[in-house]
């Protein structure tokens, strides 16, 4: 695994590559890129399982759980193939981790986690969180999560990450430890303030518009694809008619039935065959749906380096302003409207010693202010840089791995072709036997 | 014969006529023969079946004669060389038999005149028939004038089965009558039809065909007079006739033509609902496409694949529109065709048990009249001609038709399925093409990163 970078184009051509080889590309292009942990270790959740207990006002409630399974890599390659450490996990948890990242690397587009209720279904499909096959497309999600994490250059690292995977009692307990919690809260209350940047920066501005857009491409191609997904099925099963009919009228022909009866059972395979070529299909659709969350972890960050700035414009604004104060006071001219002002003109000026105090305090506020200053500016930079360097790392990914999509899905659309044009020789030999 | 002889013990003490064929040459025909020949000779005779039915000269008389199913007779001890000279040979026949009538419908044009708008076709003849004064014929007729030839030919030849015309009424409002899907569809089932007349060993010799194909203006008052002059008609029993027993082999037809007309409407809705369900499919599709068209409007990198899928996508809308038209214009006509088709045959299958009726009640009047050995009356024998010639001459057209019906019914579902093949392989082509050129791109990415 540690050689070169041919494995994610190992497959020059060749247009018989199934989808689940194309998402092996990704998988290994995240190994590639990844760090030390998806190289030192394998990550998967393996499966998943129904549990009932008491939930946290005491009533009985139904939850799926996850088995995640980890095993160093090399003693895999050692081909001894130990039992791989597991541990139960359940989505409440997996949220609580992202959470605590999201907290922790607000400059890092955080992966996003498969969706908690099925969006955007056609209507074969279930919208059950139960449905055994959501809960199926989950556990592959879940397992994407993890991977993208384990193979990011800064998440990896992360002590908390690790021990998710690893300690299954106490965690909870350890993440509550870092006190993530409290800054959520308060980032989540400026956050939903509305505030408004002096300066925007263009690159960010420009980064949250494209993060807009592709978020509302994506749901828009997501509903349309869902549309014609119940369409497409209707035109498929509808001929499973004629395989009927082409039966019955079979009985009461003579030298024409034996063409008419084998024909029917294509027109039976023909119907059939919409299945699982829409199972394929949703594949296609929760790749398209990761990025549609992506997009939103991508805006995430750049709300937040808004918020940055703005609280750095804030204290640069309070600094001046502070600075403005001791200046009047000092030369005793009242250049803006204050209540100050006012209330020394009415009741008359204060007594020097007042001034005094006032100008010492002033002082110690203005040392505090530029320390702020300072602190919040070096805090924007920094949070400019990694989000920058994060970003750039995101673009490649996105671009990569929906490439790969495309071309899944484009060879998902061949195959269904190839099947078709099968199918409809197979009919046309029947009936040219007629 | 079989299912004659057996059920009705009524026609056993009478002496019969085979169904199979007696050609002039072999059964000399006697005095009453003569008359029925004589009469049948101009097509207006209802017994024109098997003996001579065409007006001929002697040559041709011999040089072409067919059985009523359909197969050459082998005369060539018979003919003469200069008459088998005269005649055009041609091949392609499916049945062997060398065409010497050849008709098409073509050039629909459209006529607009202060009291109605319509359409004519022009009907193109070539012939070497001694029937027709010219070798060829170009005339311009509309749909009214094919509706008169088959009633004509119905009246006339009643013991046939007349094949059908396309539907005559059109919902306004709900097909546009002078778009050109619509007079196309028309066009080819009016061109069927006037091959099929023009290939029935006798159809194709009544004179109002003959009429159709070759008169500047068609009288089409000249039915009227022909009709008065009709010597013995097929009288119409009209209500309340009971038949005695009906041959197998009909009563086989008739429960077969029910059953098939079901089959077909069957299909008919399936092939509609399909259409249906394409159609929605499509429109949906054509909402598809362009989104990716307009995400690539905003990326780099991805901007080509996803505009190439976009692409791949127009593509597709494309085919399976031509598919769902090709459906709606070539494939449910031909059905709906089929379906009159058999309401008209099952027509002629009530006019022979009417026949057959008509010909039972004469024979029970005779069987039981007091007088001891009566000579049998020659209208009860002409009755039980009738019944034979009816049933002769419909079970060759019903030969004829299942073999047509075959072979029509192949074509037709091959088609429909040489139709989505085409369509599947011109989705497949597009997508094909799109994988190398989304491919190649990564293979630079990779190389470069």
């Amino acid at each position: 695994m540690a050689d070169s970078g041919s494995e994610d184009i190992a497959v020059i051509g060749n247009t018989d590559l199934t989808p689940s080889e194309s998402e092996n590309n990704v998988k290994n292009a995240m190994v590639e890129k990844g760090t030390s942990l998806l190289k030192k270790m394998e990550i998967s959740v393996a499966e998943a399982e129904k549990r009932t207990g008491k939930n946290a006002v005491n009533m009985q409630e139904t939850y799926t759980v996850y088995l995640i399974e980890t095993r160093p890599v090399d003693a895999a390659s050692e081909g001894t193939n130990p039992v791989p450490d597991s541990l139960w996990r359940r989505y409440s948890e997996f949220e609580l981790l992202r959470n605590y990242l999201l907290v922790t690397y607000p400059f890092l587009v955080v992966p996003p986690l498969p969706e908690k209720r099925a969006e955007f279904v056609w209507h074969k499909l279930s919208a059950d969180n139960m449905d055994p096959d959501f809960v199926e497309r989950r556990r592959v999600g879940l397992e994407n999560f993890l991977l993208r994490v384990a193979s990011h250059p800064d998440l990896s690292s992360d002590k908390i990450f690790y021990s998710f995977l690893t300690e299954e009692n106490g965690w909870k307990e350890t993440v509550f430890e870092t006190g993530f919690q409290a800054k959520a809260d308060s980032r989540l209350k400026a956050l939903n303030a509305t505030f408004r940047v002096k300066n925007p920066d263009k690159r960010f501005a420009e980064m949250k518009h494209y993060g807009d857009e592709l978020q509302s491409v994506i749901s828009q191609l997501l509903r349309v694809r869902a549309r014609a997904a119940d369409r497409l099925y209707g035109v498929y099963k509808v001929h499973g008619n004629y395989g009927r009919v082409f039966s019955e009228w079979s009985a009461i022909e003579k030298e024409m039935g034996d063409g008419l009866q084998s024909a029917g059972h294509h027109m039976d395979a023909y119907a059939a065959s919409v299945d699982d070529i829409l199972e394929e299909e949703e594949h296609y659709a929760d790749q398209l749906k990761e990025y549609l969350f992506y997009a939103d972890a991508l805006r995430a960050v750049c709300r937040k380096h808004e918020l940055t700035q703005y609280e750095l414009e804030m204290a640069a604004q309070d600094l001046t302003s502070k600075k403005q104060q001791r200046e009047e006071l000092a030369t005793g001219t009242i250049r803006t409207f204050s209540l100050k002002g006012v209330t020394s003109k009415l009741f008359g000026q204060e007594t020097p010693e007042q001034r005094e105090a006032k100008l010492k305090m002033l002082e110690t506020q203005i040392e505090e202010g530029e320390e702020l200053v300072k602190e919040r500016n070096a805090e924007c930079e920094e949070f400019v840089k990694s989000a920058w360097v994060d970003i750039e790392r995101f673009k490649e990914q996105k671009d990569h791995d929906l490439r790969e999509a495309l071309i899944s899905y484009a060879i998902m659309q061949i195959s269904m072709c190839k099947k078709g044009i099968q199918v409809w020789n197979n009919a046309k030999e029947c009936f040219s036997k007629m | 014969t079989e299912g004659e002889r057996g059920e009705c013990n009524l026609l056993a003490p009478l002496r019969t006529l085979t169904t199979s064929v007696c050609l002039p040459i072999d059964c000399p025909p006697s005095g009453e023969r003569n008359e029925a020949i004589a009469a049948s000779v101009d097509g207006r005779h209802p017994l024109s079946s098997l003996y001579c039915r065409k007006r001929r000269t002697s040559e041709t008389e011999q040089a072409g004669l067919i059985l009523p199913n359909g197969t050459p007779v082998d005369t060539s001890s018979l003919a003469s060389s200069s008459s088998l000279l005269n005649r055009l040979q041609l091949d392609d026949d499916l049945d062997g038999e060398t065409r010497d009538l050849f008709v098409t419908v073509e050039d629909p044009k459209k006529h607009v005149s202060t009291m109605e708008t319509y359409i004519t076709y022009r009907v193109c003849t070539k012939t070497t028939r001694t029937e027709f004064d010219l070798p060829e014929y170009s005339v311009r007729r509309r749909y009214q004038d094919f509706d008169w030839l088959r009633n004509k030919l119905e009246e006339s030849q009643p013991t046939h089965l007349i094949p059908p015309l396309p539907e005559k009424f059109v919902m306004k409002g709900v097909v546009d009558r002078f778009s050109e899907e619509f007079v196309e569809t028309r066009r080819k089932a009016l061109d069927k039809f006037l091959k099929r007349v023009a290939d029935h060993p006798v159809l194709s010799f009544n004179e109002h065909f003959n009429a159709f194909l070759s008169a500047k203006d068609l009288n089409k008052r000249q039915g009227l007079a022909l009709l008065t002059k009709m010597g013995e008609s097929v009288k119409y029993v009209t209500g309340g006739y009971k038949l005695r027993a009906r041959p197998a082999e009909f009563a086989a037809m008739g429960d077969y033509l029910d059953l098939f007309t079901q089959k077909m409407g069957t299909i008919d809705r399936i092939a509609q609902r399909i259409i249906k369900e394409q159609s929605e499919f499509l429109m949906e599709l054509r909402e598809y496409g362009p989104v990716y068209s307009s995400w690539s409007s905003f990326e780099e990198d991805l901007h080509d694949p996803l505009e190439g899928v976009s692409g791949c996508m127009s593509n597709c809308s494309s085919a399976l529109e031509e598919l769902t038209e090709d459906m709606s214009e070539d494939f449910l006509p031909v059905l709906r065709e089929y379906v009159l088709y058999i309401e008209s045959m099952k027509n002629v299958l009530k006019k022979r048990d009417q026949v057959q009726a008509e010909y039972e009640t004469k024979l029970e009047a005779v069987v039981f009249r007091e007088d001891k050995k009566p000579p049998v009356p020659s209208d009860v024998e002409k009755c039980q001609d009738r019944v034979e010639c009816f049933n002769a001459d419909l079970k060759a057209d019903w030969d004829r038709w299942e073999n047509n019906k075959r072979q029509d019914f192949r074509q037709l579902l091959t088609g429909m399925a040489d139709k989505n093949i085409q369509h599947y392989e011109k989705c497949l082509a597009a997508w094909e093409s799109l994988v190398p050129l989304l491919q190649d791109k990564q293979e630079a990415e990779g190389e470069t990163s």
